[in-house]
């Protein structure tokens, strides 16, 4: 009886269908077909084999913001370390068992009376070694045009209300330097060891557009 | 101490700067929204290759000194509505500085 039913909705379905719609990758932008035809010509000339390319891809996507909850947790229980990520983010990184980064490391700290936010306005940068690829949004114009221009307005469509006696910094990303911020450990938290207390700790937290809660 | 091959540093830590009210072609990384506006050296970054000169395949050296400058945003934006010590920070090459009063 039931697949009689099922039979039915999906007849009836029918005129209800969608129009085809094109995949998001269908069009050959300049982008696109320059990036082909560049690693087609590097792995004919043997500089490198797709099977480099696939490992980097993959390495990339292995990275996530779990090792960076990871630096932030430990910077929570344990004072000299924080002392450490707050003077050479890279060594921290080191310290806890990540990579150093191919660039420096600046960590900026979430105070009661400090908040701070991260933007590249030029382009996208981000610590990738330590914190994976940027959310899509980190990448847009909008962002990254309206967060130097009124923070306040762009953390509250994040749902992050930041009240008038706490600073606003803005850091713009736009050279040698990339940035993760050290959240604020949450209150109630006293006690947590340092797994329970990274479960807290977003990515979102970590670029400064959000702050960790332990509800 | 900068190594040789770098550009000496003329800036530190609380000094007050301006950044060069210039509109040159070609690859720059000094934002359109600070130039022209003041701020506070926060530290010096270190030195790096010039990167107007690297994306046009030059060594881009000597390397330049890098700072971040903390802007108040009341200077950047004279209609700024957040709290009054909000602020700005971006790194800067030194060639896009000069001394301010």
């Amino acid at each position: 009886m039931s697949l009689k039913r099922h039979d039915h909705v999906h007849e009836s379905s029918t005129p209800y269908r969608h129009p085809p719609r094109p995949d998001l990758d269908d069009a050959l932008t300049h982008h696109k077909a320059m990036e082909i035809a560049l690693r087609e010509l590097l792995i004919e000339k043997g500089v490198f084999t797709a099977d480099d390319v696939r490992r980097q891809v993959e390495d990339m996507d292995s990275r996530s913001p779990a090792q960076g909850a990871r630096v932030v947790a430990k910077a929570w229980t344990d004072p000299a370390y924080k002392k450490l990520l707050l003077t050479d983010g890279g060594e921290a990184c080191a310290a806890a068992g990540f990579e150093r980064g191919p660039y420096k490391l600046i960590v900026v700290e979430n105070t009661a009376d400090t908040h701070n936010v991260v933007v590249c306005t030029l382009c996208s940068c981000y610590p990738r070694w330590l914190l994976g690829l940027p959310p899509d949004w980190y990448k847009s114009r909008a962002y990254r045009s309206r967060l130097v221009r009124e923070p306040r307005a762009v953390l509250r469509e994040f749902g992050t209300e930041i009240p008038n006696h706490v600073t606003v910094r803005v850091h713009d990303s736009t050279a040698d330097m990339r940035y993760l911020v050290l959240p604020q450990r949450p209150p109630a938290t006293e006690g947590w060891d340092e797994e329970r207390l990274a479960a807290l700790v977003t990515r979102d937290a970590m670029i400064g557009v959000s702050v960790p809660c332990a509800a | 101490m900068p190594a040789p091959e770098a550009v000496q540093a003329r800036f530190r830590e609380g000094d007050r700067v301006a950044v060069r009210n210039a509109y040159p072609l070609g690859h720059v990384r000094t934002p359109f929204y600070a130039r022209g506006k003041r701020g506070v050296v926060e530290r010096l970054c270190g030195f790096y290759p010039n990167p107007e000169e690297l994306a046009y395949a030059r060594p881009g050296l000597p390397k330049e000194p890098l700072y971040r400058v903390r802007f108040r945003q009341s200077d950047l934006w004279p209609d700024y509505s957040g709290a009054p010590r909000d602020t700005v920070d971006i790194e800067i090459y030194q060639h896009w500085l000069e001394g301010a009063p």
